[in-house]
């Protein structure tokens, strides 16, 4: 850490450095890209990995964090903070060029608080319209219904983005164009049935050839991060099961913990084991239904079907304790909503053995057949660098051969008492994922295996105040997510209420990295390579 | 063996003996028209129940059983419910072509149906270069498929269509080489001589391993050309919506439908005359007993219970298979068995010169 301290002052010599829960840098916007580059590239730092791009509006001014942290080992971390006082016209340089992550999180940052990035190319609103009066996020913006009343026009998409660059007399405005003249632009989405959910993709082909994908989210943006500035922290854990609502209860539990861990709340280690079982059982049920719909993307029905009838299994264990079945609201803060049901281990404990026989019906049926096989194997190549570069975490980014499984890296709950194996494959293709999701099936199998049985007697819920007020700071919180790294970033200024709140969506890494991956690719290799990526619209939209 | 024959040429003669010939094959004309209509539709709807229960087993799931015992009503529910739902007028879509392209399609798969010999004597018409008009009438659909594809204006309809477009005219090679494999074996055109030669043993078995490799070409081609799972891309739900029929509703999607399972019939059908020896009976030479007894079961039951098994074959693969993608199909074609294929017809005219098959 200290060649990192040292390697900071030496570029950034006005930067501010604090200790906090993780090394904390404040730089200057014009040390920033310098203090990137460098960071990224140096070999004591090599911060390469963009986890969270968070724009803030801190009052008096803007600031944007950026917390990362390095593929060479996971567990060192940085927070880079920049700022700027100008709240009429804010601007700041783009770090698109140095992490591919950025190019996405630094639109959005764009649409909620209106800092425009200097550089980056193609600085268009990413959630929001065009047309939206006011930036949500900011302070002091007007959420009234008449600032913005409801319109129902129908308005023509855009072809055209903007990008703000440095000339020689201050900064300059230019139009881009988004596709060239005589593209067939084929609209896939918003209302289609590969995208999973509302997303759009306009697809310039040639021929059945894809040029060029651009990706438009937004379509079921609810603002869940303005909506929790409002609210109390056991009135937000209601959003994160409607995130990624196929990884429901491990959103939760991240939360939970960030709050936990904020607030000084210790969790008995029953509430440890209880969560850690139901992660792992919804990780299941997340990579059951993600075969199932990739397979039916590809044509297969069949596998559809199997695939959801065996995640209905667990959706009835989940039923009876929870009482939910997709979203479970099961976390709280200080541990579990309700006991186990009596009948929990019994039936999980059934579960195990029949789930590993119906992994081997499912390799008859769909791996080793000459037709899948052909639709997957080299196609979609995720390489390493860019799955990096993008931030792409979870069954993915293993498939490309970046080791990220935060259970291994940085245990959390009971997952540093269990064995299991973090599987990676290098050949980044379609197959890999898909394999990797079925190995990672089997692998959860194999922890539940190790906690069903030793599950501690002790409360399920340690007693909480009422209301909780987080201490002063911010907080960060990583988890392995069925699709990726999810994170919670709290700040909080000892309100009941947290200051800003953002979630870190591991499907918005797999989504951006759709237009470098597809292209050259067929519409029919889109579609193959979308169900592999597995990714969940709320969880884009947020 | 029942020969329909005795039937309908009492029925002419009858006619004759009291009406100007015009009159007969006017009367004739209708008749054999509406009846063929008929069963046109009703082997639709049997056939669309049957697929529907036949996926369900594969999917471990019961398939229809509300609309009467064993949902047998369903397919007839779900045909009313088609005729009568709305028509959905599009703007902007070439409203002649538009209109015209189901009929196409249809009309296609009806002149092909119609040369089909359902029975000893069942067969509407029967000419000396029978192979040849199924050949020629079948590829037909395909103009209607374009045509759909263009006139709804629809980008998806296009990618669709065109996909189509380049899969029929590759398929439609293989189809053809490997009838004229058999047509090789036959020596005729006629289909009922084509038949008549396999009253001993059918061709599959006569042609040893050219006749299998043939029938098996064909099966795939003929999958390819019904435009089905695992070849269904011009549909391809899952990329382009629906394909060259995203813009139909009502009664017009309903006769694309119709066309897609009468085409699969009309595969199963031309495969099971020309390979598996249409209505004939399996027969073993020389072993009269077991034939007289293969010859009690009626020539419909053999043709449809043929007919149905190739089906069942053809509703597994689809059931079981993804899909293609389309330089893969077209890969398949024309580095695969279009080669084969060839080479196939060549050993089968040397195995007929120098006389080698049974």
């Amino acid at each position: 850490m200290e060649a990192i301290k040292q390697l900071i002052l030496a570029t950034a010599p006005e930067a501010v450095l604090e200790e906090k829960a993780h090394l904390t840098v404040t730089v200057a916007p014009d040390d920033l890209r310098a203090l990137a580059t460098a960071l990224k590239n140096d070999p004591a730092s090599r911060f390469d990995f963009l986890i969270q791009l968070t724009g803030v509006d801190e009052g008096e001014n803007f600031s944007v964090i950026y917390f990362m942290t390095s593929t060479d080992d996971m567990t060192r971390q940085l927070v880079v903070k920049t700022y700027t006082t100008d709240r009429e016209n804010p601007v700041l340089p783009t770090v698109s060029d140095i992490w591919g992550t950025a190019l996405l999180n630094e639109r959005e940052v764009f649409g909620f608080l209106g800092i425009r990035f200097i550089g980056h190319p193609d600085m268009r609103h990413l959630f929001l319209t065009e047309r939206w009066k006011g930036y949500p996020l900011r302070k002091d913006y007007d959420a009234s219904r008449e600032a913005n009343p409801v319109d129902v026009t129908s308005y023509p998409m855009s072809d055209h983005s903007e990008t703000w660059v440095k000339g020689k007399d201050g900064i300059q405005h230019e139009k881009i164009q988004l596709f060239e003249e005589d593209d067939y632009v084929l609209n896939i989405g918003p209302q289609h049935p590969a995208t999973h959910g509302v997303l759009h993709f306009r697809t310039a082909l040639d021929g059945e050839i894809i040029k060029k994908i651009d990706v438009n989210c937004g379509y079921i943006h609810r603002g869940i991060e303005k909506l929790s500035e409002g609210l109390t922290y056991p009135q937000i854990l209601h959003f994160t099961d409607r995130l990624d609502y196929l990884s429901a209860h491990i959103n939760r539990h991240a939360l939970c913990i960030c709050v936990e861990k904020a607030a000084g709340i210790e969790v008995t280690d029953r509430t440890e084991v209880i969560r850690t079982i139901m992660d792992e059982l919804t990780r299941i049920t997340s990579h059951l239904l993600s075969w199932a719909t990739m397979c039916m993307d590809m044509g297969a029905l069949t596998a559809f079907i199997y695939g959801m009838r065996d995640r209905e299994k667990i959706m009835d264990i989940f039923e009876e304790t929870t009482g939910g079945r997709l979203i479970q609201n099961y976390n709280v803060i200080g541990g579990v909503m309700a006991d186990l049901h009596p009948d929990f281990q019994r039936k999980v404990k059934a579960f195990i053995p029949y789930m590993r026989e119906k992994l081997k019906e499912y390799h008859q049926l769909y791996t080793g057949n000459v037709i899948a096989v052909n639709r997957m194997i080299g196609v979609g190549v995720l390489s390493k660098e860019t799955a990096i570069s993008y931030a792409v975490s979870g069954p993915v980014g293993r498939a490309s051969g970046l080791s990220c499984d935060l259970r291994k890296i940085m245990p959390y709950s009971a997952y540093g008492k269990v064995e299991f194996k973090e599987i990676v494959r290098h050949e980044g293709d379609c197959m890999a994922r898909y394999l990797n999701r079925l190995d990672e099936i089997e692998e959860s199998l194999h922890i539940l295996e190790q906690l069903i049985d030793a599950i501690p007697e002790g409360e399920y819920c340690v007693k909480t105040k009422p209301i909780i007020r987080l201490p002063e700071g911010e907080y960060f919180q990583r988890v392995e997510a069925a699709r990726g790294e999810f994170g919670v970033y709290i700040q909080s200024r000892g309100d009941k209420t947290p200051w800003r709140l953002k979630f870190r969506s591991p499907s918005m890494a797999l989504v951006s990295v759709m237009d470098t991956i597809c292209r050259g690719a067929k519409v029919a290799d889109l579609v193959t390579i979308g169900g592999s990526m597995d990714y969940v619209i709320p969880d884009i939209d947020r | 063996m029942f020969d329909f024959s005795i039937v309908t040429t009492w029925v002419d003669q009858f006619l004759r003996t009291y009406l100007p010939e015009f009159w007969v094959l006017a009367i004739e004309f209708v008749v054999v028209g509406v009846v063929m209509l008929a069963l046109y539709a009703v082997i639709a709807l049997v056939l669309i129940y049957f697929e529907r229960k036949i996926c369900a087993f594969f999917q471990c799931r019961l398939g229809p059983n509300r609309v009467g015992p064993y949902g047998i009503f369903q397919s007839i529910a779900d045909m009313l419910k088609m005729l009568i739902k709305e028509i959905i007028p599009i703007n902007h879509t070439d409203k002649l072509l538009f209109y015209l392209a189901p009929f196409f399609v249809v009309v296609a798969s009806f002149l092909t149906f119609g040369a089909i010999p359902f029975g000893n004597g069942l067969q509407a018409f029967d000419f000396n270069i029978g192979v040849f008009y199924l050949l020629a009438v079948s590829s037909l659909g395909v103009i209607g498929i374009l045509m759909a594809g263009w006139a709804s204006n629809n980008k998806y309809s296009m990618i669709g269509a065109m996909r189509s477009g380049a899969q029929l005219v590759s398929y439609e090679l293989s189809a053809g080489l490997s009838l004229l494999t058999m047509v090789v074996l036959s020596g005729d055109l006629q289909l009922s001589t084509i038949i008549e030669k396999q009253s001993d043993t059918w061709f599959i078995f006569q042609g040893h391993l050219p006749a299998v490799v043939a029938f098996v070409i064909y099966l795939i081609a003929g999958h390819a050309e019904t435009n089905r799972g695992p070849f269904d891309l011009p549909e391809a739900e899952s990329e382009l919506t629906a394909g060259y029929h995203t813009e139909y509703s009502g009664l017009q999607f309903g006769m694309f439908y119709l066309a897609e399972y009468l085409n699969m019939f009309i595969i199963a059908s031309i495969a099971t005359t020309v390979f598996l020896g249409g209505w004939m009976p399996f027969h073993i030479g020389g072993l009269d007993g077991f034939n007289q007894v293969m010859d009690y079961i009626p020539s419909v039951v053999w043709f449809f219970g043929k007919a149905f098994a190739l089906m069942f074959l053809s509703l597994w693969v689809r059931w079981t298979f993804p899909r293609l993608r389309i330089d893969q199909l077209l890969h398949l074609e024309w580095k695969y068995l279009l080669p084969i294929n060839m080479v196939n017809l060549l050993i089968m005219v040397g195995i007929v010169l120098l006389g080698w098959y049974f």
